[in-house]
């Protein structure tokens, strides 16, 4: 790819690793990466790929942006409150780079929109905030065989993991289903220490460069948990089961499940 | 000494850090194997800096010779991809 002397600016920190080179940020350029969610993980993960030149960033909330986001939702500001949370996040990463294409989604993903939505796009990110969501887009991603980054967060503690199609794990592997609704901590018990939005959320972004560049190990089949309390990375090994429902060698999920969300805390 | 022809030749006076190794690093990228980039500085310590990343990545430094007060020619052989 031939670089604009603008671009050759920009991306000049890439441009001299070993690693990128203009070869690796003409791969970035040509990347298309689906976000899940516009919130803690999606403001940082778009961000950090917005600055990073990633071609086409494709963004999904159905949420408004609101006072108390904003102690962790970097892509939001005062004046942005009530505003669609995409739109929000649009015009943030729009303003820090304009040679990205940002596709802002404002709709619920569902059984009956994520094949379509992910269809064109090379990897996926779930900043997701809800169980019913994070198992949608896990089996979505094995049956449409879309590399996944997948983060969560809550209090002072973050998880990431990255699931390659055919290649290692899936979520379900790991949690064959999601926990009981009573189980998952409520609104008054689920708060998060702001930052550990952009750990997981930078973490994330990581992979997905990784990923797109080739370069490097990725956390397949393996789940990286970060304490932010005894400030400690544990990396716990994730083997691929066999018996998955999803992913298996016989999988008995073979369509998408809308499990209820009205069960859950979303917030 | 036998003359080195360079393949292809790139003019970086004005620029500085980091841009001159920038600009360097994306023409050789484009060149084949053993394809001999020629390079025109001005920015004194580029022609330390520049060599010195050459070979870090891989490539081989065949001159380096100051032309006059203010210039730099370098030649640099492609041997990594």
């Amino acid at each position: 790819m031939d670089f604009t002397e603008e671009q050759m600016m920009r991306y000049s920190r890439h441009i001299i690793l070993p690693e990128v080179g203009g070869k690796g940020q003409a791969k970035i350029a040509k990347a298309k990466v689906f976000i899940v969610g516009a919130g803690g993980l999606g403001c940082p993960v778009g961000y950090y790929l917005t600055a990073a030149g990633v071609g086409t960033i494709g963004i999904i909330d159905n949420d408004t942006v609101e006072l108390s986001n904003l102690q962790r939702q970097i892509a939001h500001n005062v004046n942005t409150i009530g505003m669609a949370k995409v739109e929000s996040a649009k015009k943030t990463f729009g303003a820090l780079n304009p040679d990205v294409n940002i596709v802002a989604i404002q709709d619920r993903i569902s059984k009956d929109n994520i094949m379509d939505l992910i269809k064109d796009y090379d990897i996926v990110v779930d900043g997701s905030d809800n169980f019913p969501t994070r198992y949608l887009i896990n089996d979505a991603c094995v049956m449409a065989g879309k590399p996944l980054v997948s983060g969560a967060i809550l209090r002072f503690e973050g998880q990431v993991t990255t699931m390659m199609p055919k290649d290692g794990p899936c979520y379900r592997c790991l949690f064959e289903e999601p926990p009981p609704a009573g189980l998952v901590p409520s609104c008054q018990e689920a708060g998060v220490l702001g930052v550990i939005t952009g750990i997981v959320g930078g973490l994330q972004a990581t992979e997905v460069l990784k990923l797109i560049l080739g370069k490097g190990d990725l956390l397949k089949g393996e789940l990286l948990i970060y304490d932010a309390l005894k400030t400690t990375f544990r990396k716990v090994k994730v083997p691929k089961n066999p018996a998955c429902p999803v992913c298996g060698e016989n999988p008995t999920i073979t369509e998408l499940i809308d499990y209820s969300s009205g069960d859950y805390c979303t917030t | 000494m036998e003359e080195i022809l360079p393949d292809k030749k790139l003019d970086i006076k004005s620029l500085i850090c980091p841009y001159t190794f920038v600009k360097a690093k994306l023409a050789i990228e484009v060149m084949e194997i053993g394809q001999v980039l020629e390079i025109l500085l001005d920015y004194e310590e580029a022609s330390r800096s520049i060599p010195k990343s050459m070979e870090d990545h891989g490539q081989t430094v065949l001159k380096i010779e100051k032309i006059n007060d203010t210039d730099w020619i370098l030649l640099i052989r492609k041997d990594k991809d």
